[in-house]
């Protein structure tokens, strides 16, 4: 799966506010999971999929696929670099608060998990219809959190198991 | 309000679950708490495409990615990719990997006292054409062992990785070999309760594609969602 990595989704012209988004996938024991792939999916810095059944009437950017592929290293950690989104339409006719949809693939894990990175300090968060089906406690899982110091950094981490686990949603799969 | 269509759920049994004790790796990797059951909205019914372009023009044929050939026997791997409705997903990459003739991945982390061979990586891409057709040529691959338990070993196997129109139809999977003595015994392959939907993993031997003197054929047919999916395993 090596050829399609791309950790950098970022291509030439393309508009928006540019984010690195850095963290590790653990498992049970907090220990690290060296062999995952990390594949992102998102929107324009418009809020327009590239994509024929996104047929809202906003921009498309040649540079911008909205696709990303990540490996994990030894000590469980990937990063990759792209846009914030802007905000697509939700099921309950509303805007969705900026997101990624992630899907995560390994070893011991038969079927794909399927979680979402939203982004810290966004007032649309409050209001997001996915975000409103989560228990408010386990929200804080799907939020990616600026690193001090580091301004465009965020950290956003999966843990499989445990009191902090992951949400990880049900697409029917 | 726009209603998105969504696709249908697989019927119970069809698809593994997270958890499979008997797969050791599953035990420390499955998530413990229930899944978020949501709706499908724009960014589930949308996904990443590619253009023909990325595929690589050598990338379907395993056996001719390098200066010389693999050691093992040639075979052909062909089929359709069908959506829940039977018909043809057109255009969509297929990306394979598999372990050498001698049951070796070409991978850092795969240390089975088995031999390299120089002349295969067991990588391979391809895109389907306008009607859901694909097809590799490569080497059977050997069986393995591996950790899982006492004198484990995983039956010959090809992984599949399929993205398909949709996020909602990614699908990473192995495909097996019709006869395999080693099926009965695989937690993986098992881990699918479902016995008709678990055989759809198994691919079928492929007569008509066949190639006189030079390589027999095998014939795996991929169904993302409905009634039909073939199940995932990753």
């Amino acid at each position: 799966m090596q050829w399609l990595v791309r950790d950098n989704l970022v291509g030439e012209g393309v508009s928006g506010e540019r984010v690195t988004i850095q963290g590790r996938v653990l498992d049970g024991d907090g220990a690290p999971v060296a062999d995952a792939v990390v594949e992102i999916w998102q929107a324009n810095a418009h809020g327009k999929y590239a994509h024929p059944e996104d047929t809202q009437n906003k921009p498309l950017e040649p540079g911008f696929t909205g696709y990303g592929r990540v490996g994990t290293n030894r000590e469980g950690g990937f990063r990759f670099t792209t846009i914030k989104p802007g905000p697509v339409p939700g099921p309950d006719g509303k805007e969705q608060a900026p997101h990624l949809l992630v899907s995560l693939l390994m070893r011991g894990l038969l079927r794909r998990l399927v979680t979402r990175i939203y982004f810290s300090n966004e007032q649309r968060n409050a209001r997001d219809y996915i975000l409103n089906l989560v228990e408010p406690e386990r929200r804080g899982t799907l939020i990616a959190q600026a690193v001090d110091g580091h301004p465009g950094l965020l950290e956003w981490n999966v843990h499989l198991q445990g009191e902090h686990e992951t949400v990880f949603f049900d697409l029917g799969l | 309000m726009t209603q998105i269509a969504g696709y249908r759920a697989p019927f119970p049994g069809t698809q593994p679950p997270h958890l499979h004790p008997t797969y050791f790796s599953s035990i420390k990797r499955a998530p413990t708490k229930p899944q978020i059951r949501i709706p499908y909205t724009l960014s589930e019914v949308t996904g990443p495409t590619f253009k023909a372009e990325i595929v690589q023009p050598k990338a379907y044929d395993l056996t001719r990615q390098h200066r010389g050939e693999p050691i093992g026997e040639r075979i052909i791997v062909s089929g359709r990719v069908l959506d829940e409705n039977s018909r043809p997903v057109p255009n969509t990459l297929v990306e394979i990997w598999q372990a050498n003739a001698a049951g070796r991945y070409h991978h850092e982390v795969d240390q089975h006292n088995a031999p390299l061979d120089p002349n295969f990586s067991g990588c391979g891409h391809t895109m389907t054409d306008s009607e859901g057709r694909y097809r590799f040529v490569t080497i059977r691959p050997g069986e393995y062992p591996w950790r899982n338990h006492y004198n484990a070993w995983r039956p010959k196997h090809i992984h599949f990785s399929l993205f398909g129109p949709a996020v909602a139809t990614r699908l990473v999977t192995q495909m097996y070999f019709p006869g395999d003595s080693l099926l009965p015994f695989d937690p993986i392959f098992n881990c699918t309760a479902d016995e008709k939907a678990r055989n759809r993993l198994i691919s079928v031997f492929d007569w008509e594609n066949t190639i006189p003197d030079e390589a027999l054929a095998y014939r795996f047919d991929l169904i993302l969602r409905g009634r039909e999916a073939t199940p995932m395993e990753e």
